[in-house]
C-alpha cells in the first residue's frame, strides 16, 4: 500500500486566512473568540463566539474573482462557499500538480453547510437547493472546475478528521492519487441557539482541560489538507498520515461515554495501523471542547491508552469549535506543531480538572517531534482518531 | 474481497420488504408517523426511546432492527461491526423544524431534544445503542444512492479487517418522501450457510445495490 502525504494546507479562522497567519497568531498568543460586540443576527443571548472577520473575507473574495476574470456578482456565493473557497485556493496555490485531472477527489466536511439560508433573510437570495450539501458540493466543484463529484461527509464533530482518514484510505486503495479534503462551518443563528439550548456554551472564552471550565466557545472557520501519493521533493520535511480510526459509543446520542473505552479503541486502532504504540506518539492534539463531561472521557480515553504523559493541546481555546471545520483546522495546526518542532500551549488552561493526570501544554516549547495523534468525538457517540508521522 | 449482502430491509412508501419478502404493507396510508408506527407495533419491537426519534431517526433504526431480526451479528466482536449510511437531504426534515422554533422571537422555543436530531449521523448513533455496536461509522451525502462509494468503502474496510460486518443504506427523509434500504454486509467466509435457508446471500456490489434499492 502507498504512503499517503500532506502536501498542502490552509486554515481560516478568526485568527486568519492562512494556515501561516494562524500558527503566528497562536505563537502570539492571540485569542479570537470575543464576548463582545454580540452579533444580533447570530443570538440574541450573549455568546462568546469566534468569527471570522467579514470585511477581510469580502475583500479578500471580490479580489478571487477580479482575479480570474469572472463576471459574477460577489453575492452569488454564501457565506459558506466563499470559504470553502478561499481556502481550497490558497491551499492549492502552494502545489503545481493539474486540480481537474480524473484522479483527483474533493471531499468536503461540515455539520450544517448552508443552514443560514433557511434564514427569513436568505430565502429570496438564493434558491432553496443551496441546503443540500450535495448542492454546496456542487458550487464548489463548478468554481474550480474538478472533475469527480464531490464525497461529502456529515459525521458531527468528527467530520473533519473522519474525512482525512476516508480520503487517505482511498489514496492507500488506488481510488485517486490526489484528494483535496476541505471542511467548514460558519456560525448561524441555528447553531448558536442550539447550542444554547443545550446549555453548553460558556460565557467566556472556553477553557478545556481546566478546573474552571464551563462549556464550549462556538467558532466559524474553514480548513483544508491536500492529500497525494507523492511526497513533495522540494520539502525537507514530509508528513504522512500513518493510521485512523472511527468508534461509536453505543451509549447516548448527546452525552459522551462513561468510560472513554470507545474512544481508546479508536486511539488503539490507529496506532497499530500505523505501526507504534503510545511511547512513539510525542504530542496530542485533542478534541477538548471544554464541556464537563467530553474532556472528562477524553482525559480517561488517554489514561485507557497509557498516553497520560503525552504533551498535549486543544486549539478550541483560539478560535472555538469549529465544527465540521475543527478536524481539518486542528489537524493542520498539529502537523504545523510537529513541522516546527513547537509545542503549542493550550489556551484557556490553567490547573487540571479532568480525572486523569493529563500532560497539558502550558507554554509553547521547543521539542523534537515526530509524531502526532489527533482526536475528535461528537453526538451520535462518534469518536475518530488520525496519526501523522513525520518521513 | 468476497462479500455478500446476508440480509437486507427496503422501506418504501405504504411497504416493507426484508430478505426479498413482503413483511408489511399499509393499504390505507396516512402519513409516514401512522406508517412507521403501525411497522414498530407489529414488529412489537419494545424501546421506549423510538417514540423520542425523529422519522429519519426511526426511518433508519426500524431498517436496522429488521435486519438484525434476520441476521446474526453476536458472532461478531462489538467494536468490529461497523455502521455506514447515506442520504441525499442530511437532516433537512428536522432543520426546518428547529429553525420553526426559533424564527419567532416572540415564540422562541429552541429545543435541545429536537436540536440533536439536526445530525445525520444521529440515526447512526441510535442503532448503535440499540444493538451495541462499537465499530467504525461513517455518514454520506449524495444526491442519489451512490452505491459506487458504499461499496469502495465498505470493502476497504473490510480488506483491512477494520470491520468483519457492516450494516450500511441509504436512508432518506424529507416532508413525507421517504427511502430506506439497509442491508447487513458480511464477508463470504463468515456466512453460516445453513442459518438462512430462504435467503440467498447476494454478492456485494454496485449493480446488485442499486437492484435492491430500485426493486419494487
Amino acid at each position: 500500500m502507498s504512503n499517503v502525504y500532506v502536501i498542502a494546507d490552509n486554515i481560516i479562522t478568526s485568527l486568519g486566512f492562512t494556515t501561516d497567519e494562524n500558527i503566528i497568531g497562536i505563537l502570539n498568543d492571540k485569542i479570537g473568540i470575543a464576548s463582545t460586540p454580540q452579533e444580533e443576527s447570530l443570538s440574541f443571548i450573549p455568546a462568546a463566539l469566534s468569527l471570522v472577520n467579514t470585511q477581510l473575507l469580502e475583500e479578500k473574495f471580490s479580489q478571487i474573482l477580479r482575479n480570474i476574470n469572472r463576471d459574477l456578482p460577489v453575492d452569488s456565493y454564501t457565506r459558506l462557499e466563499k470559504l470553502f473557497i478561499l481556502s481550497i485556493r490558497d491551499a492549492l496555490s502552494e502545489v503545481g500538480f493539474d486540480y481537474r485531472n480524473k484522479r483527483v477527489m474533493l471531499i468536503i466536511s461540515t455539520t450544517k453547510g448552508n443552514i443560514d439560508l433557511l434564514e427569513e433573510r436568505y430565502k429570496a437570495k438564493f434558491n432553496h437547493k443551496r441546503l443540500f450539501l450535495w448542492e454546496l458540493g456542487r458550487v464548489i466543484r463548478d468554481f474550480f472546475g474538478f472533475f469527480n463529484t464531490p464525497m461529502i461527509i456529515s459525521n458531527a464533530c468528527i467530520s473533519g478528521v473522519l474525512a482525512i482518514s476516508m480520503a487517505s484510505r482511498m489514496i492507500q486503495s488506488g481510488f485517486c492519487d490526489y484528494a483535496i479534503v476541505t471542511g467548514g462551518d460558519i456560525m448561524s443563528e441555528f447553531v448558536v441557539s442550539g447550542f444554547q439550548s443545550f446549555q453548553a456554551l460558556s460565557p467566556q472564552p472556553c477553557r478545556p482541560y481546566d478546573i474552571d471550565r464551563n462549556g464550549l466557545s462556538l467558532g466559524e472557520g474553514c480548513g483544508t489538507i491536500i492529500l497525494s501519493n507523492q511526497a513533495l521533493t522540494r520539502e525537507n520535511t514530509s508528513v504522512r498520515v500513518a493510521g485512523s480510526s472511527t468508534t461509536n459509543d453505543a451509549n447516548h446520542i448527546s452525552g459522551p461515554s462513561r468510560s472513554g473505552q470507545e474512544l481508546s479503541f479508536a486511539i488503539n486502532s490507529s496506532m497499530k495501523e500505523a505501526g507504534c504504540s503510545s511511547g512513539d506518539i510525542t504530542y496530542i492534539s485533542a478534541h477538548g471542547t471544554a464541556t464537563p463531561f467530553n474532556d472528562e472521557m477524553e482525559s480517561k480515553a488517554i489514561g485507557l491508552s497509557k498516553m497520560t504523559e503525552v504533551p498535549l493541546n486543544s486549539f478550541k481555546g483560539y478560535w472555538g469549535h469549529t465544527l465540521g471545520a475543527a478536524g481539518i483546522v486542528e489537524s493542520v495546526a498539529a502537523i504545523a506543531s510537529i513541522k516546527r518542532n513547537t509545542l503549542f500551549r493550550s489556551a484557556g488552561f490553567g490547573s487540571l480538572g479532568v480525572p486523569e493526570p493529563l500532560h497539558v501544554i502550558k507554554e509553547n516549547t521547543a521539542s523534537e517531534l515526530s509524531s502526532c495523534l489527533k482526536t475528535a468525538s461528537g453526538f451520535g457517540g462518534c469518536n475518530a482518531a488520525i496519526i501523522f508521522q513525520k518521513v | 474481497m468476497d462479500l455478500s449482502v446476508t440480509g437486507y430491509c427496503l422501506i418504501s412508501e405504504k411497504k416493507v420488504i426484508v430478505n426479498d419478502q413482503l413483511r408489511f404493507y399499509q393499504e390505507n396510508f396516512l402519513n409516514f408517523a401512522n406508517f412507521i408506527k403501525s411497522l414498530y407495533k407489529q414488529e412489537e419491537i419494545n424501546y421506549p426511546k423510538f417514540y423520542k426519534m425523529d422519522s429519519l431517526s426511526k426511518l433508519g433504526f426500524l431498517a436496522s432492527e429488521l435486519v438484525f431480526k434476520v441476521s446474526d451479528i453476536k458472532k461478531y466482536r462489538e467494536d468490529k461491526i461497523g455502521v455506514v449510511m447515506s442520504n441525499s437531504s442530511s437532516s433537512l426534515d428536522t432543520d426546518i423544524v428547529y429553525q420553526n422554533s426559533i424564527n419567532d422571537r416572540s415564540n422562541y422555543f429552541p429545543s435541545p431534544s429536537v436540536f440533536v436530531y439536526t445530525l445525520p449521523n444521529i440515526v447512526i448513533g441510535e442503532i448503535c445503542i440499540k444493538s451495541r455496536i462499537k465499530g467504525e461509522n461513517a455518514f454520506l451525502i449524495s444526491e442519489t444512492f451512490d452505491a459506487r462509494l458504499i461499496c469502495n468503502f465498505v470493502n476497504e474496510m473490510m480488506e483491512n479487517n477494520r470491520v468483519q460486518a457492516c450494516l450500511c443504506g441509504w436512508v432518506e427523509f424529507l416532508g413525507e418522501k421517504y427511502e430506506g434500504l439497509v442491508m447487513l454486509v458480511e464477508k463470504n467466509e463468515f456466512i453460516d450457510k445453513n442459518s438462512n435457508p430462504i435467503f440467498n446471500p447476494t454478492p456485494f456490489n454496485e449493480q446488485n445495490l442499486n437492484q435492491l434499492l430500485h426493486r419494487n
